[in-house]
């Protein structure tokens, strides 16, 4: 039997920590000099890499970490002094501000790339790589991932058209293979690959199980905050140990959560689903705004497009991994890119799936991948549903551009809306 | 006789109201915001009062609005100036299923039901232009009283284009046009299309649809009614009291409180 205490709000503090540790891995790396492969969370391709021993360098992970400790500004100051645009993406500016500086960062030091990898996930993915690739002269690999396009996600698996994506996909990774073989001066071992898939298979399968226990009632997380620290474990540790454990563990948390009814916050009002990336730069006061009256965020998109195809579930077979792994990639890749796509009818099937009341869009400056379409998106779901939107800009990295004045205010009207909204209903009702 | 208030305090001005049982008003107020809000709030509200002869002891529950509601020391609670806009152009307007407010450094579209509850807003971001603040920059850089500036506009028989986005940049481009030669008021009315046409932007996001009511200080002037009467194909509903929309409203969710607490204290007696 475990106590309470010893279980609730287990994953955050342990979260918390695997970031701290694996942090303090790559500033010992960098100290050591150990080369490392700079990748993105959409296609890190992190199997590979670890079944090479390479560390594993997140951009992304480095840069919000920069805002959620208050100094990006310091960094995109410094980026921008070099001649980058405030137009351009918070993310890359800060990671080039933090390549400009010898690695240094907020939470230690980098280690220097050997290897740029990106995929076409993400259209600024591409640029920053080459950043990289110029400023180390290193090899630079680019993952051509074809999409779909379709709110369905395309072609089937099984099918001819889906076959003939993976073989191109899977060439692809063979050459990348090839070029991590140069780099390292190593074979691939292929008994370790099917030990790295076998650890993400285990996330895969809790991070699904994870996402489908906050549909009941009270919500167990907090998709903005906590998820945001499930999130950097599932990439950071993606095809280990340790993230297979730590997921199965928080799987265990959140089922005793729901068999106690222990919400993560007491007095659940509304729920609500996010769609963005979060505003980093008054992380913990942006949730403040929802959650003193009663908001949870009980999904978010980001907890699917930034999970690199975790939270489908999707399991490798490891009889045939390269093959495989070409297919689980096509198929998360595929999935997040097209999720960014058609958030319309992913969102309407969410909000009857989690019972949301409202949904809070925050597009970001920095950002026009993720934020363009959800204009379009906001208007597709409140045709398809009585349901509140709130829609409010501001940016993950840049607090010039974040007015905690103007978020309040219409959050404020957001919750006055949800409120005559509930009223009408409760009226029609008792009229009916 | 029991009153309700609000008070809305604004970026630039703070307009106070006080309204009877019957939901109307006896007593208004506007003055400038100026740097103390917490002063300009008890200012306006002593003065709606003085404008209705209504006793201070005699208003039962003062709701704050606007960007400074949290500065109402005085009042019960607060509401957003998005949900009183709705509420007051509702209640003065019934039929109103569309609000657009502009005000000092805000204009917002909202959608609302016919009680006048807030179905869907937007609002600008992050920039004044498309707000009277663009219209401040104009009178500022023409040395024209703003008062004024919607008058003149309506003589112009040949607007100039204003480009720019940007409410700082207006000034230089209103100027350069003037260096141009080009008549002072075919410059203010392409100041005044340039704010129209972000203001109708907004509205298209939340979707117009009829009656639609226009509030706020800006909604004084004829010139900015015209235009967007044109750019909508739709008459705006504009009224006297427009730029009280939010101080109404709020005393109106005042007065909803007042009636609530006695409903609960006569079920509470029986």
């Amino acid at each position: 039997m475990i106590a309470e205490q010893e279980i609730v709000g287990r994953g955050a503090v342990e979260g918390a920590r695997l970031m701290r540790d694996w942090f303090a891995r790559l500033d010992a790396a960098a100290e050591r000099k150990e080369p490392a492969a700079y990748v993105f969370v959409m296609g890190s391709l992190a199997e590979i890499l670890r079944a090479f021993d390479m560390h594993l360098v997140f951009p992304e992970i480095n840069s919000l970490q920069t805002a959620v400790r208050h100094v990006a500004h310091e960094y995109l100051g410094m980026a921008e002094d070099y001649g980058y645009s405030p137009d351009v993406c918070g993310y890359v500016k800060a990671d080039v501000a933090m390549q400009l500086q010898g690695g240094k960062h907020s939470m230690g030091r980098l280690p220097k790339p050997a290897l740029a990898l990106a995929t076409n996930a993400c259209n600024t993915y591409v640029k920053w790589a080459e950043f990289w690739e110029r400023y180390y002269k290193i090899p630079m690999v680019t993952l051509d991932i074809p999409g779909s396009r379709t709110a369905a996600g395309g072609a089937a698996p099984g099918t001819d058209a889906f076959e003939s994506d993976r073989r191109y996909l899977e060439i692809q990774l063979r050459e990348l293979i090839t070029e991590c073989e140069r780099i390292t001066g190593t074979r691939l071992d292929m008994d370790r690959l099917r030990e790295v898939l076998d650890y993400t298979n285990r996330m895969a399968a809790a991070w699904k199980r994870v996402l489908e226990l906050n549909r009941g009632r009270p919500a167990l997380f907090n998709a903005l905050v906590d998820g945001t620290v499930y999130l950097g474990v599932l990439n950071a540790l993606r095809g280990t140990r340790e993230g297979a454990e730590y997921f199965e563990r928080l799987v265990e948390e959140m089922e005793y959560k729901a068999a106690h009814r222990l919400g993560t916050i007491q007095d659940e009002k509304y729920r609500l689903l996010f769609v963005g990336v979060p505003c980093y730069p008054i992380f913990r006061r942006f949730h403040e705004m929802f959650a003193d009256q009663g908001g949870v965020f009980v999904a978010s998109s980001y907890l699917w497009f930034a999970a690199g195809g975790l939270d489908l579930g999707f399991q490798y077979d490891l009889t045939r991994p390269i093959e495989s792994l070409a297919e689980g990639v096509l198929v998360g890749v595929r999935h997040a890119g097209d999720a960014m796509l058609f958030h319309d009818q992913s969102l309407i099937e969410q909000v009857d799936q989690f019972g949301a009341d409202g949904i809070v869009y925050h597009p970001v400056k920095s950002c026009r991948t993720v934020s363009t379409s959800l204009a379009g998106s906001r208007k597709a779901v409140m045709k398809a549903r009585d349901i509140q939107c709130l829609f409010i800009e501001s940016d993950m990295m840049d607090r010039r551009v974040v007015s905690e004045a103007q978020l309040k205010n219409r959050i404020d009207a957001f919750f006055e809306g949800l409120g005559s909204q509930r009223l009408r209903t409760i009226a029609a009702t008792v009229t009916a | 006789m029991r009153y309700a208030g609000g008070v809305d305090v604004g970026s630039t001005q703070t307009k106070a109201v006080v309204i009877d049982e019957a939901r109307r008003i006896v007593g208004r107020a506007l003055i400038m915001t100026g740097a103390n809000v917490v002063t300009a709030a008890q200012e306006a509200f002593q003065a709606a009062l003085d404008d209705g002869v209504v006793r201070e002891a005699d208003v039962g529950y003062v709701i704050g609005t606007g960007y400074g509601r949290y500065k109402v020391t005085f009042g019960n609670d607060q509401v957003t100036e998005i949900s009183c806009h709705a509420r007051g152009a509702a209640h003065l307007f019934p039929g109103t299923r569309t609000v657009l407010d502009m005000g000092g450094q805000d204009t917002k579209a909202i959608r609302v039901t016919d009680t006048g509850d807030v179905l869907d807003f937007c609002m600008n971001d992050k920039c004044a232009a498309g707000t009277g603040r663009f219209l401040q920059a104009a009178s500022f850089a023409l040395e024209i009283p703003l008062g004024e500036l919607g008058g003149i506009a309506q003589q112009s028989t040949r607007p100039v284009k204003i480009s720019t986005t940007c409410t700082v940049f207006a000034e230089s481009e209103v100027l350069g046009w003037a260096a141009k030669g080009k008549k002072i008021e075919d410059i203010l009315l392409g100041v005044h299309r340039s704010i129209a046409a972000r203001s109708v932007a907004l509205l298209r996001r939340v979707g117009v649809e009829e009656r639609v009511t226009f509030t706020g200080g800006v909604a004084r002037n004829v010139a900015m009614v015209a235009v967007l009467n044109e750019l909508l194909g739709v008459p705006l509903q504009v009224g006297e009291d427009s730029h009280y929309m939010g101080a109404l409203g709020a005393a109106l969710f005042a007065m909803d409180r007042i009636v609530a607490g006695q409903a609960a204290n006569v079920g509470a007696a029986s």
